[in-house]
C-alpha cells in the first residue's frame, strides 16, 4: 500500500482549494429529441381503452336489464325528443337571457353591497348595518321561496307603475338572493388585499373612493375570480327555478310536453341543453382556478 | 425654521401608549434617522407625519403650517411628503409605469402622455427605465424598492419618509437601494429614515434619534450617538446590536 501522492490528490479535486482553473466551457445543452409518438400516445391509448371497456360493460349491463326497453321508451325516445326539441330549445333561450341579465345585475348590485360594507368611518355605520342585515336575510332564505314570493306575490298586488310579469319579479328574486352570496365573495376578496396597498394609495394622495376603485377592487376581483366562476355556473342552472312561477323556460316547456304525451324524453332534451352549457363553463372555471393557483404559487416562492 | 416640527405627539392604540409626547425638529435638507427596538413606535411616528395615522395629542407642522390645516387641502400634504414602505407596496395589478402615473393622473389630473413622460424620466433617475412595462412581481426586491422610491418621487416632494426600506431585501440587494438614498440626500431632499442598518444610519444621517417605548430617549449626531451614547437605554440597545454582530 502506498500513500496517495498529495499532488495527484490535488488534481483529482481541481480547484477545491485555492484558485479554480478556468473551465473548458459548459456541457452541451440537452439534445432535442424528435417527437416520440409512442411516448405521447401510449397513455392516451391506455386510458381510452379502459374507458371503452368500463363504459361498454355499463352499457351492456343497463341495456340488457329487463326493464330497459320501458325506460328507453319513457326517457330516451328519439321521436319524442325530436318533437319536443324546438320548444325546449326556445325555452332554453329564455334561460340564457335571464341568466345573462341576472349575471350583470348581480355583478353590479353585489359589488355595491360589498363596497358599502367595506367603507370605513362611523358615518357609514347605518349603511354597513343595512348591508349586514340584507346579507343575513337573503342568504338565509331558500331561493325557491323568494322566487315564489316575488314571482306570484308582487304581481298579485297589481301596484300601478310596477311591472306585472312573473318573469321580471322572479328574476329580481334571483338577483337579490344571489347578490347576498356574491357580495360576501367580493368582500372576502377585498379583505384579502394587503393593508399596505391602502396605505400606499392613500399616501400618494388618492382619496378613499379612488383607492377603492384603482388600487383595491382590481386586486380583489382578481382574488375572487375562481369563486365567481362557480357562481356563474350555479346561476345558469338555478334560472330553472323560475319555471315554478310559470316562466316558460326549458324545464317548463319540457314539462308541458310531458303533460300532454306522458313521455319524459323532453326533460332529457332539457337536461342535455343544460349540460351543454354548464360543462364547458365548469371546465373554464377549473382552468381559471388552476391558472390562479399557479399564479399564487409563483408569487409565494 | 424647521421644515418638520413635531410637538407633544402622543398616540394610543386602544389603551396602549405607542408614542409618548414626542418632540422633534427636522430642518430642510436634513436627514434624520430613527432607530430603536421593534415596537418602539418608529413606524407609527413616521406615519403620523403624512397623516396615515392621526395622533391623539400634539401637533406636526410642515414649513410652519399644521399638517391638518385646511391650507393643505385634500392632497396637498401628500404632494409634499412621500413615503416608502418596507414591503414596497407596489400595486401588483399595474405595470411599473402605471404605478408611477396613477397618482399624478388621478389626483392631479395630469394627462396620460405627460404623466408617462415624467414617469420615464423619474424611472431613469433610478436606473429602472428598462422595466417600465414590467409588473412588480417580475422584479427583484431591490428593483421593486427602487420603483417604490421612484413612485414616491413622482410628486417631487420636499420630504421623503423611509420605513425600513431595506429590511425585506436580500443582503446583496441592500446596497443598490442605499446608494439611491445617498443620492437623494445629495440632491437636498429632507428625509426621515427608520432603519435597522446602523452602518447606513451612521453614514447618511445628520442626526440620529433613539426611540424606546414611544419616547425619544436620545438624539445626537451619529458620531457621538454611536460611539458615546449618554442614556443607559441607548447604551443597552447598542450593546445588544454589537453582541448580535449588527454593529
Ligand atoms: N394599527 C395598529 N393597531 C394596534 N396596534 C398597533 C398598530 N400599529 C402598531 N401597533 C402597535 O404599536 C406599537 C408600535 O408599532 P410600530 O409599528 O410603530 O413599531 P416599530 O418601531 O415600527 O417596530 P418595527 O421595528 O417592528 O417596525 C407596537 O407595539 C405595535 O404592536
Ligand atoms: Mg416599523
Amino acid at each position: 500500500m502506498t500513500a496517495p501522492d498529495p499532488r495527484s490528490g490535488a488534481t483529482a479535486r481541481p480547484g477545491r482549494y485555492g484558485i479554480r482553473p478556468a473551465p473548458d466551457g459548459p456541457p452541451p445543452p440537452p439534445r432535442r429529441r424528435g417527437f416520440d409518438w409512442r411516448a405521447a400516445l401510449a397513455p392516451g391509448l391506455m386510458s381510452s381503452a379502459s374507458i371503452i371497456v368500463v363504459f361498454g360493460a355499463l352499457y351492456w349491463l343497463i341495456t340488457s336489464a329487463e326493464q330497459w326497453p320501458r325506460i328507453k321508451a319513457q326517457f330516451f325516445n328519439i321521436d319524442h325528443m325530436i318533437a319536443a326539441a324546438p320548444r325546449v330549445a326556445q325555452g332554453f333561450l329564455t334561460n340564457l337571457q335571464v341568466w345573462l341579465i341576472a349575471l350583470a345585475c348581480i355583478g353590479v348590485w353585489a359589488l355595491v353591497l360589498a363596497v358599502v360594507r367595506s367603507l370605513r368611518g362611523p358615518v357609514f355605520a347605518p349603511f354597513r348595518l343595512m348591508v349586514v342585515v340584507y346579507i343575513d336575510v337573503f342568504r338565509g332564505l331558500p331561493a325557491l321561496l323568494l322566487v315564489i314570493l316575488f314571482g306570484f306575490g308582487i304581481p298579485a298586488l297589481n301596484i300601478p307603475g310596477l311591472p306585472n310579469s312573473g318573469l321580471f319579479w322572479g328574476g329580481v328574486a334571483m338577483v337579490l338572493s344571489y347578490s347576498a352570496y356574491v357580495a360576501e365573495i367580493y368582500r372576502s376578496g377585498i379583505d384579502a388585499v394587503h393593508e399596505g396597498q391602502r396605505a400606499a394609495a392613500r399616501s400618494l394622495g388618492l382619496n378613499e373612493w379612488q383607492t377603492l376603485i384603482y388600487a383595491i377592487l382590481p386586486q380583489a376581483l382578481r382574488n375572487v375570480l375562481p369563486a365567481l366562476m362557480n357562481i356563474v355556473v350555479a346561476l345558469q342552472k338555478d334560472v330553472a327555478l323560475l319555471s315554478v312561477i310559470g316562466v316558460r323556460d326549458a324545464v317548463r316547456e319540457a314539462q308541458i310536453y310531458t303533460a300532454t304525451t306522458f313521455n319524459y324524453s323532453s326533460l332529457i332534451v332539457a337536461a342535455l341543453l343544460f349540460l351543454l352549457a354548464t360543462v364547458p363553463m365548469a371546465r373554464l372555471a377549473d382552468w381559471v382556478n388552476r391558472r390562479d393557483r399557479a399564479r399564487r404559487l409563483q408569487i409565494a416562492e | 425654521m424647521a421644515e418638520i416640527a413635531i410637538r407633544g405627539l402622543t398616540k394610543y392604540f386602544g389603551t396602549r401608549l405607542v408614542l409618548d409626547r414626542i418632540d422633534v425638529d427636522v430642518s430642510a435638507h436634513e436627514v434624520v434617522c430613527l432607530i430603536g427596538a421593534s415596537g418602539s413606535g418608529k413606524s407609527t411616528l413616521l406615519r403620523c407625519i403624512n397623516r396615515l395615522i392621526e395622533p391623539d395629542h400634539g401637533t406636526i407642522s410642515l414649513g410652519g403650517v399644521p399638517i391638518d390645516s385646511a391650507q393643505f387641502g385634500r392632497t396637498g400634504l401628500q404632494q409634499r411628503v412621500g413615503i416608502v414602505f418596507q414591503s414596497y407596496n407596489l400595486f401588483p395589478h399595474l405595470t411599473v409605469l402605471d404605478n408611477l402615473t396613477l397618482a399624478p393622473r388621478k389626483v392631479q389630473g395630469m394627462a396620460r402622455t405627460q404623466a408617462n413622460e415624467r414617469a420615464r424620466e423619474t424611472l431613469s433617475l433610478f436606473g429602472m427605465d428598462h422595466f417600465a412595462a414590467s409588473y412588480p412581481e417580475q422584479l427583484s426586491g431591490g428593483q421593486q424598492q427602487r420603483v417604490a422610491i421612484a413612485r414616491a418621487m413622482m410628486n417631487a416632494p420636499d420630504v421623503l419618509l423611509l420605513d425600513e426600506v431595506t429590511a425585506a431585501l436580500d443582503p446583496e440587494l441592500v446596497g443598490e437601494v442605499l446608494r439611491i438614498i445617498h443620492d437623494l440626500k445629495s440632491r437636498g431632499l429632507t428625509m426621515v429614515i427608520v432603519t435597522h442598518e446602523m452602518g447606513f444610519a451612521r453614514d447618511v444621517a445628520d442626526r440620529v434619534c433613539f426611540l424606546s417605548e414611544g419616547r425619544i430617549i436620545e438624539e445626537d449626531i451619529p458620531e457621538r450617538l454611536f460611539t458615546s451614547p449618554q442614556a443607559p437605554a441607548t447604551q443597552a440597545f447598542l450593546a445588544r446590536l454589537i453582541a448580535s454582530g449588527r454593529l
